[in-house]
């Protein structure tokens, strides 16, 4: 497999430029996520109004596949309902694992697709979805420092 | 006659690959570099085959039954510990203990030691460079008893600070552990000082050497510490086997460690008494092939010749340094002036694990995180590092396939 079907131009481009990248000035919800085995660590900051999460913010240090994810990722759920975004995370991790079938009846992943390379590379599987399983961390409010190991 | 003193005959590192049969392959489509030998090393013929004809011909269990394969095992068993003696150059082959790995045998000093000889308030001192498996051991076995931990500080290069452990030793140190070379900074440390120093303070020493045997000669007798430790896998051997020595009186002032089958003498319901060194602390039926085979590795290192297995592998570090000094994105980690085969880096704008991916679709394999030495990163204030590491099949062309596929991760990443 060509590396270019991993490290595609909209997962570079999001690694050079984050979006949504820094801690904003307000945030209701909020949790740190840490993969010890690489020591990337990410924090995700939402606002949360009723079951929508209207803004999202993440800030932290990680791979190419980890900012890019964690980029796409709040630029893709901004003003999502909590139902959607829980939605849209089975069907980017089937995506990741390799079960790209389900995208044809699932929810719209839209750019996220990009991340369908990364099911080629078992180990950057939790790469990709560190900002998720913080995100998700964030949403229940789970203050503790979530792992993918 | 004389013997003219001279630099040691260069390897023939072609023939060298030809007895290493998982070297000829391709991976994603090039041909494997495999430079991830710190975490393990391939498998020569000789040892491979070793095993083969020990399940294939002599197969029993040792030490028990009367029957002749049974003795053939338990020959070809002892046989492989006389060559561990006489590789460590030990005093006596009962000092010569089979483990799993470097692991185990920490474990089992930590505890065979630790929990019969530690009081609230003593203290035992390791170093800022230790792999986790020479730390949690301690820690476990200070939480349990009320000892407490040391640590001995590192410079920004990757040396230890001397005159810190100076200051560290008090009558209250019962023992030091240090690794003899640093898995992740390459660092060899001036282990026969930090041993002299300790035993001046009445602690007892041991040497993690996991990344040492492979690439000096070792003498645990000129060394004078008190216990080493080593796996078979990184010296050419099988998995899952690996030595502990002790100094006789050292090993005997230890409680056991497991109980079970070979370490007793005799059991009753009420009391149980335990066999002689080096039995005592081999509970259960051991890695009986991996002991026979990691003798095979032994002898083929020493046909070899340690001696040039390390110009080697010096030639390959300074190369692989030099080259990959020219890439200014390129800095390196761990830069102490005794330093063993490992080539530590990371780079501006491209996290290890990206490295390590856009290598590996060039065939190339390196090891990426933090090698086990998490205290090691937070002190250099790095999550990670890409790390090539030598052994003896390695070549300078090789060398050249890492330099540009490092120079492939600037330009995927952008």
């Amino acid at each position: 497999m060509d590396l270019r079907e991993l490290y595609q131009d909209v997962i570079l481009d999001h690694n050079r430029n984050p979006q949504n990248f820094g801690k904003p000035d307000a945030s209701n919800r909020q949790a740190d996520g840490h993969n010890p085995l690489c020591g990337d660590k990410i924090t995700v900051y939402l606002t949360v109004e009723g079951d929508r999460v209207v803004d999202l913010h993440f800030d932290g240090v990680g791979c190419a596949i980890s900012t890019a994810s964690a980029s796409l990722m709040t630029e893709s759920l901004k003003g999502r309902s909590i139902g959607q975004i829980e939605e849209l995370f089975e069907v980017f991790h089937q995506l990741v694992m390799g079960n790209a079938d389900v995208m044809f009846d699932g929810p719209d992943l839209g750019k996220l697709v990009a991340f369908q390379g990364v099911s080629e590379y078992p180990m950057r599987v939790k790469c990709a979805t560190l900002c998720w399983h913080t995100l998700n961390a964030a949403i229940e409010s789970k203050q503790d420092t979530v792992t993918t190991e | 006659m004389t013997i003219a003193q001279s630099a040691p005959a260069p390897l023939d590192v072609d023939a060298i690959r030809q007895e290493f049969p998982i070297l000829h392959q391709d991976v994603r489509g090039k041909p494997l570099v495999y430079l991830d030998n710190a975490a393990t090393t391939q498998k020569p013929l000789a040892v491979i085959d070793r095993l083969t004809e020990y399940y294939t011909t002599i197969n029993a269990n040792v030490h028990r039954g009367v029957h002749t394969l049974s003795q053939k095992a338990t020959d070809a068993f002892e046989s492989a510990r006389e060559a561990v003696r006489s590789y460590l150059n030990a005093a006596d082959d009962r000092e010569v203990i089979f483990v799993r790995g470097t692991s185990e045998a920490i474990n089992l000093v930590a505890h065979g030691y630790g929990r019969s000889r530690l009081e609230p308030g003593d203290e035992i001192i390791i170093s800022a460079m230790e792999h986790h498996s020479n730390i949690v051991p301690w820690q476990m076995v200070c939480e349990e008893t009320g000892a407490k931990l040391r640590v001995i500080p590192m410079t920004d290069s990757g040396e230890l600070l001397l005159e810190e452990y100076a200051r560290l030793l008090t009558p209250r140190t019962r023992l030091v552990s240090v690794v003899y070379v640093s898995n992740s900074l390459g660092t060899v440390n001036p282990v026969r000082e930090i041993t002299a120093m300790a035993h001046q303070a009445g602690a007892l020493v041991m040497l993690d050497g996991a990344q040492a045997v492979q690439h000096l000669p070792v003498d645990v007798q000129e060394l004078g510490c008190d216990f080493f430790a080593f796996s078979g896998h990184k010296l050419y051997g099988p998995t899952g086997i690996g030595v502990l020595w002790g100094r006789q009186e050292a090993l005997e002032e230890m409680a056991p460690y497991q109980g079970g089958g070979e370490m007793i003498r005799t059991v009753t319901f009420e009391k149980t008494t335990y066999n002689d060194l080096p039995h005592r602390f081999e509970a259960g039926t051991p890695d009986i092939a991996g002991v026979v085979a990691l003798e095979a590795a032994l002898e083929w290192v020493s046909a070899v010749g340690l001696d040039r297995i390390a110009a080697h592998e010096a030639d390959l570090v300074e190369y692989a340094t030099t080259s990959l000094s020219f890439n200014r994105r390129v800095q390196l980690i761990g830069e102490a002036k005794e330093r063993s085969s490992v080539v530590s880096f990371v780079m501006e704008a491209a996290h290890p694990h990206d490295i390590g991916t856009i290598l590996d679709s060039e065939g190339i394999a390196v090891r990426t995180g933090h090698h086990c030495t998490q205290p090691v990163m937070d002190r250099l204030g790095i999550a990670a590092t890409a790390r090539a590491s030598f052994a003896v099949y390695n070549t300078r062309d090789e060398v050249d396939a890492l330099v540009s596929g490092v120079n492939k991760v600037a330009e995927v990443l952008g």
